[in-house]
This record gives structure tokens, C-alpha cells and sequence, in this order.
């Protein structure tokens, strides 16, 4: 046992209260974080207004307002945030290309990571053939930027908001595979799974029982900033002009349509951007918040 | 030594290989091609266009042809500027994105770790707090709205700096150099700053403040050479990261490099082109990962050479 | 070799004057729900040519002794009270203050050779870079003598050693790389931090010999800390029993090992299990466990555990008191 030793002083010995999963605990452990709480209040708060806030207005974003082309900023106004030189109001503009932003870097995330944990988790469970393919094609995929090869996915699937969410999911799996394939490795060697399989347990029962569930603490740090690359990535894209085609619009669009009209109309570029931003830095705070509660490393 | 980085360098052939094979069969089996464009053309003009860019024979064959090009650095001849081969187009504007991206490199390697030893030995000071502003930023925000942003401020409301263009004057390079350099200042500073701080509280340092010798021999002798070690590590992937911005970065500024070439292949379905771009860019990367490996090598004598 | 160790060897000693003075020592660190104490109170004397042992479970605070007097106490703690060398106040001083006297006329060897070595470094330049900064000796010269010395610590091959990596080494040998880089500038006084903790058991004993015979030759003053009694029976000649931070007792070894006074020695005696004893019975343990550091509460920091603690023990800190013979004790119940 070490004595107290420079650099790491003493730490006091409390036992935690009876009858608490450390799943509960970490949850605990982030609710106190307020930068965190308050960061999903906010990503809640703009998640409503894009999906529900267009159905407040009575016309739709592509929908011209004669009267009212490129009116200036008025609260108070039909068009609050005013109208671009189609007449199109550019607050709905925003708030419909939030949903496509929001739901391809969720959803994306998601699909990414229940593919991801289920490969990786079974791969590093079972080892063999299953692992080794994997292991092969990080190694040998991961020389190359993954932007690349969503390009080029992007272009076989064609250039549809589907298409576009194919060939992100596709590239980006891999490295919640990976973070759950780790996780299986150092858990499967690990009594309880001795002990399940003892009690008659399949090896499929135990990898989704047992396996999975123990993985989930470092797949919902690294989901969270796998939500923030997706969401980036789209953005990246359909700046470039490669991603979401109109009529469509994503916030990455609309700040290159912005940027391109940037000595004219400020608005165009700003308004997306804020947006954009915003959602960034509470993903950022929450991703942050998730790691200081679950990560077990940092404990 | 020098087996080390031989050896390295046949690791890297797979991937290189993967990533040619990939990049290949991918635009071979996209819908559409460059002919299927707009412009109304005859069953036999397209024969003949098909014939002259070996798109009637068998898929092996056209890759075979492709890999005998590359051993020549030939990339094919670009199908939508009829005037050039890719090779042409690459030659153009790779010297253009290169010098870019080294000066970027530089940038943000030097700014980062400067800022990552002070904020370290200085915690909590005005020099740490204001880096900690830039990371937050500069790893937050992405760099299509930086920059956009940076030329509204610097372009048109103070005009010191030119919105976009280049022209080989130096004020033409600061915004793209450090728009493509600011995430990587970001993260480098902050990994500096971290590793900086775990060295010192190292037993090894504490040893070596035992001995009396000094705290700047302590500092810059003892404690910074374990702290490069994760800095060095992460140059590689900060490549990637600079070769990726760089395409953005030349959009925005309109840069005439090799980015932009990627962008427009990508979207007019010019095959050859987007090969070219992302095997060279590919090769970019994968030399950079072999570079740092070599040069933590160097510096770890754990690493063994075997 | 002339017997140092029996309590008229220690009293002849005690007429030099000091090397090291400890007076009420007293470490406290702030840590998220407030502040602990480590070192309480604690004082004492080292002469050249006297080995002292502060033994004590883990969390006693020992090593934190050690690391008050060498100015290397972590950046949250906060150090009270008066350390001298060879007169000079040295608790609390300036790095550079420090700088003049560790690693020349005091130094330290730590516990864990493994980690307390650069990884980064050739052996060759830490060891010359403290001649160079000390001695002001040029990189040739230092060579030499760090050669002379690692030959002296019986590394074989030592010209040739000298210039490989610490990793390259076993674990015995790293730590008389230690002992050799800790007595290069020729030190009056060492102190050792769990020396032999992390070595091999066969190991340990060829190290602390090594260690014995080179400070003898040095007439050097060793504060050593360690859990382990067999080392302090090895090599101490006078010893301070901690616990919570505050001595227990302190006596002349053999006085220590034949007649403990104070409960916490005895127990520690006792349960040290002893190839002489014939009688077959269970180990036999102190019941409790070490006490966590929190905050002060008044009483003798043992009695919680302490079978013959009584009423007072817990209302009353119990002081040090001087008994005959250069012992001492801190307990109500040893009255002279």
C-alpha cells in the first residue's frame, strides 16, 4: 500500500450510500454539472423551435412573400428576423434547415453507434475472423481522412438527404466499433462472464446482456462527440455544395448560400450561423459534462 | 533506424493501396458519369468518347490501366477539362495547397505548444485563460464559419486584409494560413498544456528536483521531453485535419489549389480528377503518420526497433 | 563494526550538535472537502554517522516528513514549523535556496526506482548533471567520477552501462543507480523514502547493506522511512515510531525491539511474525484500521485501536515526554 507520496495527497475513505448503481451515480454526477444541464435545456429548446416552429407559420420556407423582399430585421414584424431577396422569410429558412442538421447528426449518431457497438462489442467478445476483419480495416481505413471516403460513398448513393446519411453512417461506425470492441476484450475475460456462462447463458445472451450493458458507460462519452462529427461533417458537406441539394437545406447550405451573399446581407450568413454555433457549443458542453461523469478513466 | 522506417513505410502500402482501390471502384460505380450531363449527345459520339476513355472495357482492365498510369504518376486525363490530364491540374495547384497547408502546420504547431507550456507553468494566469478562449473557439467552431466570419471583420469592416483571392502577397496568405492552422492550435494547446502538467508531477521530476539542479533544467530538460511525446503523436492526425480544412479554406478564400479541384470533380462526376486529388491527399497523410512515427522513435527510447 | 546502536552508543552520540532539526513539524494539505493534517507536531534531532528510522503504517505521514524537509511537498500543501540544516532554516524556503543544498548536501533516494528515474534520459547525463550543477565539474570529469561511483554501488560493466536507458536496467539495479546518483556530491545527509518497498526480497537485503556500508563510509546522517521493521532492525540505530501523523515513541533500537512502551510499538512488535517462536498461535494483529486523516479531533491519535486506552486518552492529546535514557513516549499511561 502507498504511503502519501508528493504530488498525490491523501483522499478521504467514504463509503457511498447502500444500494446505488454506479450507472445512477454517474447520472448524479452529471446532473450536478449546470454548463451540462443547461446546454440540454438549451439543444432541447432549439430542437423543439425546428421541428415545431414551422408549423406556426402559415407558409412554407420556399415560399415567396412579394411584398416583403429582402425586409430588414423587425421583432415585431410577420418576419422577425426578415426576408432574403426571394421574399422567403429567413427564420423559417433556419429553423427548417435545423431539422435536416439536427435529425442527420441524432439520428446519423445513433444508426453509427448501434451498428458500431453491436459489431464491436460481438468482435471483441467472440475474437477470430469477426475481430481481425475489424481491427484490418481500422488499421488500414484509418490512414486515410474520413472525410474522403464520405465523399466518395456520398457519390455512389447519390446525392439525396438519404444518400448523404448513408454515406456518413457508413464511414463513421468504425470507431464506436472500435471503443466497443475494446470494452468487450477487457470484459470478457472477467468472472461474471465465466459465471454466466456457467449458468447456461448463450454467448449471444451474454454479449447483449452483459457485454453491451457494461460497454455503455464509454459508448455514451463517445456518442456525444460522434453526434457533434456528424453533425460537422454534414455541415462540411453541404457548405461545399456536395451534401444537401436544394430545395433542400441544412445550416451548412444556408451559410455557404450566406457567405457567398456576404457583402450584401450580413443576416443571410449570420442567422445560420448562430445557430449552428450555438448547437455546437452545447454539444461540446454536454459531450464534456457526459465524459467527467461516465468516463471511468477520469475517476 | 532506418529499418524502423523502411519498415513503416511498407506498413503504409496497404492503406495506400486500399485507399486507390476504394477511390477507383467507388466512381466506377457511380450512377451517371461525365457524359450523362446535360448536353444532348449521339449514340455515337458517346461510343466514341466511351472508347477513347477505356469506359467499354471490362472494370479490370480499366484498373489495371489506372495502377499502370500511377506507377508513372499519370492520374488520367480530367473528363471535364478537356484541355489537361489531372496530372496538369495537380501540378498546378499542389505547390499552392501545400504551401498553404505547411505554413498552417507550422503555425499551429509552434503557437500551440508555446501556449500549451505557459498555460502549464503559469495556470490560471491571463495567458493560459485567453488560450483556453482560442481552444474553446478554435475546436468548437468550424472553419467555414470562422472564416467567413474573419472576412467580414478583417475584409469588410477594417479592410486590412483581402476578403478572398490570391494573389502571392502576403496579405492574400494570413487569413487562409490561420483559418486552416486554428483547430489544430486549438487542440495542440490544449494537449500540450495537459501532457506539460502530467510530466511535472511525474516522480521522475520530482527526482530530478531532488537533485538541486535547477527548475529551468528541471522544466525544459526533464519534464518537457516526456510531455512532447503525445504532442509529437498527434501531428499525424493533425494532418488529416489541415488536409481536410484545406479544401474548405480554399473554397472560401478561393485559393487556386488542389482542393478545389476535389470539390468541383466531386460535383460534376469527373472520376479521374477525384482520384487524383484524394490519392494525393491520401499519400499526404499517410506520409505525415510515418514522419511522426519515426520522430517518436527518436525521442522514446522504449520504442523498440525490432 | 563498532556497535552504534545500544542506547549508550546513542547517548555518547547526542552530545555533537545536530545536523537536521525537526521542531514541530506540522503538514496539512487542502483537498476538495477541506483541509488534513499529515504531520502533526512532530520533532527531532539527526547526527552524522546516525541512522534514523520513522516507521509507521501507510498514512502515517512519513514519507510526508521527507518531503517538507526537501521542499518537495505537493502544490496543495501548506508546511508549518522549523527544519534546519546544519543551522540554516530550510522548511519553506525559496526553490533556489533549496537548490544550493539538495542533491549536494542533502539528497534523497524515493521509493520507486522504476518510475523515479527519466525514462527519456541516458543514466549517464542524470548522473553527471548533478556533479555539473553542484561541482561545476566539466561533462568528462563528471563521467568519471559517476563510473567510479556506479562500480562502487556494484553495477557490473559500468563504463559501458552507463550509457543505456533506465529501462534497460532490472529493478535492483535501477535503485543502486539511485543510491549511486543520491551520494555522488558526497552528501552529509540521505534520506531514504521506502527504499527496498518495491525491490525483489532478495534484493532488498543486498541493498540495504550496500546502503549501510556507504553512508558508514560517508559518516553521513540517514533519515529513513519505512512500514517494513525488518529493514529498520537492519539498519536503523535510533527509531520514531508514527501514527496519525504524530510520534508515538522514539528509542534506541535495541531499546525499541526489547521494551516497547508505548501500546502502538508493542502491537507492532507483536505482530511481527518471528521464525524463533515456538508456540503455535494465530498472527496476531492490531484490531482496526489506519486511521483516514480527517480533520482534528483532541485525544491520542491511537486510541480508537488501543486495548488499554482509557478515559483520558480520548479528551487529552497526549505530549511527547523525554523518559531515561533518550527515550521517549506519548502516552498517558507510560509515566517515566
Amino acid at each position: 500500500m502507498s504511503d502519501l507520496v508528493a504530488g498525490s495527497p491523501p483522499s478521504l475513505t467514504s463509503s457511498p450510500p447502500v444500494g446505488q448503481s454506479p450507472f445512477k451515480a454517474s447520472w448524479r454526477r452529471f446532473s450536478r454539472n449546470k454548463l451540462a444541464v443547461g446546454s440540454m435545456l438549451i439543444l432541447a429548446l432549439i430542437t423543439m423551435a425546428c421541428f415545431a416552429g414551422p408549423l406556426f407559420f402559415p407558409y412554407g420556407p420556399q415560399d415567396a412573400d412579394f411584398e416583403n423582399i429582402s425586409a430588414p430585421m423587425n421583432l415585431f414584424s410577420i418576419h422577425p428576423f426578415g426576408t432574403d431577396e426571394f421574399g422567403r422569410d429567413l427564420l423559417l429558412l433556419v429553423l427548417d434547415g435545423g431539422q435536416v442538421s439536427l435529425a442527420v447528426g441524432f439520428f446519423g449518431a445513433f444508426v453509427a453507434v448501434l451498428i458500431g457497438v453491436i459489431y464491436g462489442a460481438t468482435a471483441g467478445y467472440v475474437g477470430g475472423r469477426l475481430d481481425n476483419f475489424l481491427m484490418r480495416t481500422v488499421d488500414v481505413l484509418y490512414g486515410i481522412p474520413y472525410f474522403f471516403l464520405v465523399v466518395l460513398i456520398n457519390i455512389v448513393v447519390g446525392r439525396t438527404t438519404g444518400g448523404l446519411f448513408v454515406s456518413i453512417v457508413v464511414v463513421l461506425w468504425l470507431t464506436p466499433a472500435v471503443i466497443a470492441r475494446g470494452q468487450a476484450v477487457s470484459l470478457r475475460h472477467r468472472e461474471f462472464v465465466d459465471a454466466a456462462r456457467a449458468g447456461g447463458m448463450t454467448e449471444g445472451q451474454i454479449i447483449l446482456h452483459h457485454i453491451v450493458p457494461n460497454s455503455l458507460n464509454v459508448v455514451i462519452v463517445y456518442s456525444s462527440l460522434l453526434v457533434l462529427e456528424v453533425m460537422l461533417t454534414e455541415s462540411f458537406l453541404s457548405f461545399l455544395g456536395i451534401g444537401i441539394q436544394p430545395p433542400a437545406a441544412s445550416w451548412g447550405s444556408l451559410i455557404d448560400d450566406g457567405a457567398a451573399a456576404m457583402e450584401t446581407d450580413l443576416r443571410l450568413l449570420l442567422l445560420p450561423c448562430s445557430f449552428l454555433v450555438v448547437t455546437l457549443f452545447c454539444l461540446n458542453f454536454i459531450a464534456d459534462g457526459l465524459r467527467d461523469a461516465f468516463d471511468p478513466n477520469e475517476r | 533506424m532506418l529499418a524502423f522506417s523502411i519498415r513503416r513505410i511498407f506498413g503504409a502500402i496497404p492503406t495506400l493501396f486500399a485507399l486507390i482501390t476504394i477511390s477507383f471502384f467507388v466512381m466506377r460505380v457511380a450512377p451517371g458519369g461525365p457524359f450523362s450531363g446535360n448536353r444532348k449527345i449521339t449514340e455515337a459520339v458517346l461510343a466514341n468518347l466511351n472508347k477513347a476513355y477505356h469506359l467499354d472495357e471490362p472494370i479490370w482492365m480499366q484498373f489495371g490501366r489506372y495502377l499502370w498510369g500511377l506507377a508513372q504518376f499519370d492520374f488520367g486525363p480530367s473528363m471535364k477539362y478537356r484541355d489537361y490530364s489531372v496530372t496538369e491540374l495537380i501540378v498546378q495547384g499542389l505547390p499552392v495547397s501545400i504551401e498553404v497547408g505547411l505554413w498552417a502546420m507550422l503555425l499551429a504547431t509552434v503557437a500551440g505548444i508555446v501556449l500549451g507550456i505557459v498555460g502549464a507553468l503559469r495556470r490560471n494566469g491571463m495567458t493560459d485563460l485567453s488560450a483556453g478562449v482560442i481552444a474553446m473557439v478554435g475546436l468548437a467552431v468550424p472553419n467555414f464559419v470562422i472564416g467567413p466570419l474573419l472576412q467580414i471583420m478583417f475584409g469588410l469592416e477594417l479592410k486590412w486584409l483581402p476578403i478572398a483571392g490570391w494573389d502571392g502577397s502576403i496579405n492574400a496568405k494570413i487569413l487562409p494560413i490561420l483559418v486552416l492552422a486554428l483547430p489544430n492550435i486549438a487542440y495542440i494547446s490544449r494537449l500540450t498544456r495537459a501532457s506539460m502538467i502530467e510530466s511535472l508531477r511525474t516522480n521522475y521530476v520530482r527526482t530530478a528536483r531532488a537533485k538541486g539542479i535547477g527548475a529551468r533544467r528541471v522544466i525544459w530538460k526533464h519534464a518537457l521531453t516526456g510531455a512532447m511525446l503525445p504532442v509529437i503523436a498527434y501531428l499525424g492526425p493533425a494532418t488529416a485535419i489541415t488536409v481536410t480544412g484545406s479544401v474548405i479554406v480554399e473554397q472560401i478564400f478561393g485559393i487556386p489549389g488542389i482542393g478545389r479541384y476535389f470539390v468541383e470533380g466531386a460535383a460534376n462526376r469527373d472520376y479521374p480528377l477525384v482520384m487524383g486529388v484524394t490519392i494525393i491527399y491520401g499519400g499526404i497523410v499517410i506520409l505525415a503518420n510515418i514522419v511522426t512515427d519515426v520522430a517518436r522513435g527518436i525521442i522514446d527510447p522504449k520504442v523498440s526497433y525490432e | 563494526m563498532p556497535s552504534t546502536r545500544t542506547s549508550a552508543d546513542v547517548a555518547a552520540r547526542q552530545a555533537a550538535a545536530p545536523i537536521l532539526s525537526a521542531r514541530d513539524l506540522t503538514v496539512d494539505f487542502k483537498l476538495e472537502h477541506g483541509w488534513v493534517r499529515a504531520v502533526d507536531g512532530v520533532s527531532f534531532d539527526v547526527r552524522r554517522g546516525e541512522v534514523l528510522g520513522i516507521v509507521g503504517e501507510s498514512g502515517s505521514g512519513k514519507s510526508q516528513i521527507l518531503m517538507a524537509a526537501m521542499g518537495l511537498t505537493a502544490v496543495n500543501g501548506r508546511c508549518s514549523g522549523s527544519v534546519t540544516l546544519e543551522g540554516q532554516e530550510i522548511l519553506n524556503a525559496s526553490p533556489e535556496q533549496l537548490d544550493k543544498v539538495r542533491g549536494s548536501a542533502m539528497s534523497m533516494i524515493f521509493q520507486d526506482p522504476m518510475t523515479s528515474l527519466n525514462p527519456y534520459m541516458r543514466v549517464v547525463d542524470q548522473l553527471t548533471e548533478v556533479l555539473v550543477a553542484h561541482q561545476g565539474k566539466s561533462k568528462a570529469e563528471a563521467v568519471d567520477i559517476a563510473v567510479e561511483m556506479l562500480e562502487r554501488v556494484r553495477i557490473p560493466d559500468a563504463r559501458r552501462r552507463i550509457s543505456l536507458y533506465p529501462h534497460e536496467f532490472s529493478g535492483g539495479m535501477r535503485q543502486r543507480v539511485m543510491i549511486a546518483m543520491a551520494l555522488l556530491c558526497r552528501p552529509r545527509l540521505l534520506f531514504a523514502d521506502e527504499p527496498t518497498t518495491a525491490l525483489d526480497v532478495t534484493v532488498q537485503a543486498q541493498i540495504l547493506d550496500l546502503l549501510n556500508g556507504l553512508v558508514r563510509e560517508l559518516n553521513a546522517a540517514v533519515v529513513i522511512v519505512t512500514h517494513d521493521l525488518g529493514v529498520i532492525a537492519r539498519l536503523c540505530d535510533r527509531v520514531i515510531v508514527l501514527y496519525g501523523g504524530r510520534i508515538m515513541e522514539e528509542a534506541a533500537i535495541d531499546a525499541l525491539f526489547e521494551t516497547p512502551r508505548h501500546p502502538y510499538s508493542q502491537g507492532l512488535l507483536a505482530a511481527t511474525p518471528r521464525l524463533d517462536d515456538d508456540t503455535a498461535h494465530d498472527l496476531r494483529t492490531i484490531k482496526g484500521t489506519p486511521r483516514a486523516l480527517a480533520g482534528q479531533t483532541a485525544g491520542c491519535p491511537f486510541a480508537p485501536r488501543c486495548d488499554r486506552r482509557i478515559e483520558r486518552c480520548t479528551a487529552e492529546t497526549p505530549a511527547l515526554q523525554r523518559l531515561a535514557s533518550g527515550r521517549a513516549a506519548a502516552c498517558h499511561l507510560v509515566t517515566s
